[in-house]
């Protein structure tokens, strides 16, 4: 007598309409993430620059005599998002299995033979990190600006800066846009998500010293176009409207970056199989 | 009844090396089994019907829709259970199950439903909060099996279900397909290279062999009346004794050292295989009338 139930009953319920799939892969990792206490602790701690730049611009509207140093102006805002750099290389190392787990548990093959495409499927896996990234970028840029607005009880700063919004916006999703990609498209890849955060790292840190090891060599900083990171900080400096001399032309930075994410593209197009055909 | 599966001409390429080469079946509706030799196509034809591999040329009609047109919708009415393991990481099986189920289409809350159910079916209730990761190959085996089934297939491809089973987990698993198959209403496409699984669970079958159709039909029709084939074991010149029954125009098999299978066409029976044994002076050991089974099939088709 086989111990199993035979009890199996036939559906005649409703179902979703199609193209709705990737909000449940994106939802399932979603909330897989913040179930993960280490990452809870990781989006906390990328919270405490907002802490503390929200008590700079309370110092700075609500005590007269506070030096000019703690003065309010667009160059804050560009410093904070450039010094999020690092939780957005951290947020972007924890989301580094995406993929990759799926490859090494052979999932591929139980999502693709679901009625879901593989644009469905990629969007679903790019949606966690892009909303974590904003989520330690745009959100609390965001609310430095609102912070500033409720403690000066004016929207005169934000009057005089109207670009500020567009500018946080554009700089925050340029930064969580090539991060994501980077780290998805390494992520199809390998099986291995040690791997894949060995080569972000990699990618990232090995970039940029070469870039300053070149500079040192050369002189010039026009080898700043090989490093990513760099990239990032030339479009962000140029939609903060920075007085500072790019080491790169923006055209250039915008160059790099599209051709990341669409090397990016490519990668995920020729990796995100169910099927690997070794010829 | 219109048939669940219909190819015409479909070949499948790996880079140099064809897969399937000019494929024309139609898989009628209930249990059909694919059975070949590794390397026959089997997997391969499964993934094509899919549309997780391009064939090089050919039409697809699964469920009456083309595979090329209509993959969402005809993936959206079928269960696959891959041969590999499979699972989504990190998660315990209900979770998993339920959601394959909202991958399939079903709301939230009414694929957590289904699969509490159909974890119970396939005889996973008591585990299914237990990580998958730590499933055994038996339980990963009927896993796959729940989460193909979870949205209510009208047709279910399975690829080696009893893969790396123990003989109890096996045979279970077998009565599960069976009892899919004859009981629930479900198509099924059963993919196995075991040939006492698809006797047991199918009604039809394919025999596949580098990539062709080698034969197909109902079982029971493919094993012919039976009585026709004997098992033989003879004492002395075999080979001589073989080519004999070849000239007599039987076909012969051999199945082990000294023993072998003759298919006897018409009604010849065992005095004509004793006379043929006297004229080329071997002695007879051992003679079995017996009925044909899907070995026999599938030994004529692929010349085994």
């Amino acid at each position: 007598m086989p111990i199993h139930d035979q009890g199996y009953r036939h559906y005649a319920g409703q179902r979703t309409p199609h193209g709705q799939a990737w909000l449940v892969i994106a939802r399932t990792h979603l909330m897989a993430a913040i179930k993960y206490r280490p990452f809870q602790i990781l989006l906390l701690v990328a919270w405490g620059r907002f802490a503390a730049y929200a008590a700079r611009i309370y110092f700075a509207t609500s005590v007269p005599q506070a030096p000019s140093f703690f003065a309010v102006s667009p160059q804050l805002f560009q410093d904070f998002l450039s010094g999020q750099s690092i939780f957005v290389f951290l947020v972007t190392i924890a989301q580094a299995g995406l993929i990759a787990d799926d490859r090494r548990a052979n999932a591929l093959q139980v999502y693709l033979s679901k009625p879901l495409t593989r644009v469905e499927y990629i969007t679903g896996k790019l949606v966690p990190p892009m909303i974590f990234l904003l989520g330690v970028t745009w959100l609390p840029a965001m609310l430095l600006v609102v912070t500033q607005i409720v403690l000066s009880g004016s929207f005169a700063f934000l009057r005089e800066n109207l670009f500020l919004l567009p500018a946080i916006t554009l700089a925050s999703f340029v930064r969580t846009l090539v991060s994501a990609f980077l780290i998805l498209a390494l992520s199809a890849s390998t099986k291995s998500r040690r791997f894949v955060s060995v080569m972000f790292a990699g990618l990232t840190f090995f970039t940029a010293g070469m870039y300053q090891s070149l500079r040192a060599i050369t002189g010039s900083r026009a080898w700043a176009a090989i490093s990513p990171g760099d990239m990032v900080d030339v479009i962000t400096a140029w939609v903060f409207r920075a007085r500072t001399t790019p080491p790169v032309p923006v055209v250039v930075a915008l160059a790099v970056v599209v051709g990341l994410i669409v090397l990016s593209v490519i990668v995920l197009e020729r990796r995100v199989r169910a099927v690997e055909v070794v010829a | 009844m219109p048939p669940v599966v219909d190819l015409e001409g479909v070949s499948v390429r790996y880079g140099k090396n064809p897969a399937l080469r000019d494929v024309s079946i139609a898989l009628p509706s209930g249990a059909v089994g694919l059975l070949g030799p590794n390397g026959a196509g089997k997997s391969t034809l499964l993934k094509a019907v899919l549309g997780l591999l391009v064939p090089e040329r050919g039409r697809m009609r699964v469920l009456g829709l083309d595979v090329r047109h209509s993959p969402l919708q005809i993936r959206r009415r079928i269960g696959y259970m891959p041969e590999t393991d499979a699972h989504i990481p990190g998660m315990n099986a209900v979770a998993f199950v339920a959601y394959c189920g909202e991958l399939a289409g079903l709301p939230r809350a009414d694929a957590m439903q289904r699969a509490h159910e159909v974890l119970y079916y396939v005889g996973l209730g008591e585990a299914r909060y237990r990580n998958v990761e730590q499933y055994s190959t038996g339980m990963k085996q009927r896993i796959k099996l729940a989460q193909a089934l979870v949205h209510d297939p009208e047709l279910l491809f399975l690829d080696e279900p009893t893969n790396g089973m123990d003989p109890k987990g096996r045979d279970e698993m077998l009565e599960l397909v069976r009892d899919i198959a004859h009981n629930k209403q479900i198509n099924l496409i059963l993919s196995s290279h075991l040939l006492p699984d698809v006797e047991y669970t199918c009604d039809h079958v394919i025999v596949l062999d580098k990539g062709a159709v080698a034969t197909q039909g109902p079982i029971e029709a493919l094993k012919g009346p039976g009585g026709r084939v004997f098992e033989i074991r003879v004492k002395g010149d075999t080979a001589a004794f073989i080519a004999a029954l070849q000239a007599a125009g039987l076909e012969c098999h051999a199945t082990d050292e000294d023993v072998m299978r003759a298919f006897v066409p018409d009604d010849r029976g065992a005095p004509f295989l004793f006379q043929l044994a006297s004229q080329q002076h071997v002695q007879v050991r051992h003679l079995k009338a017996s009925v044909p089974t899907l070995e026999d099939v599938f030994a004529k088709a692929v010349g085994e």
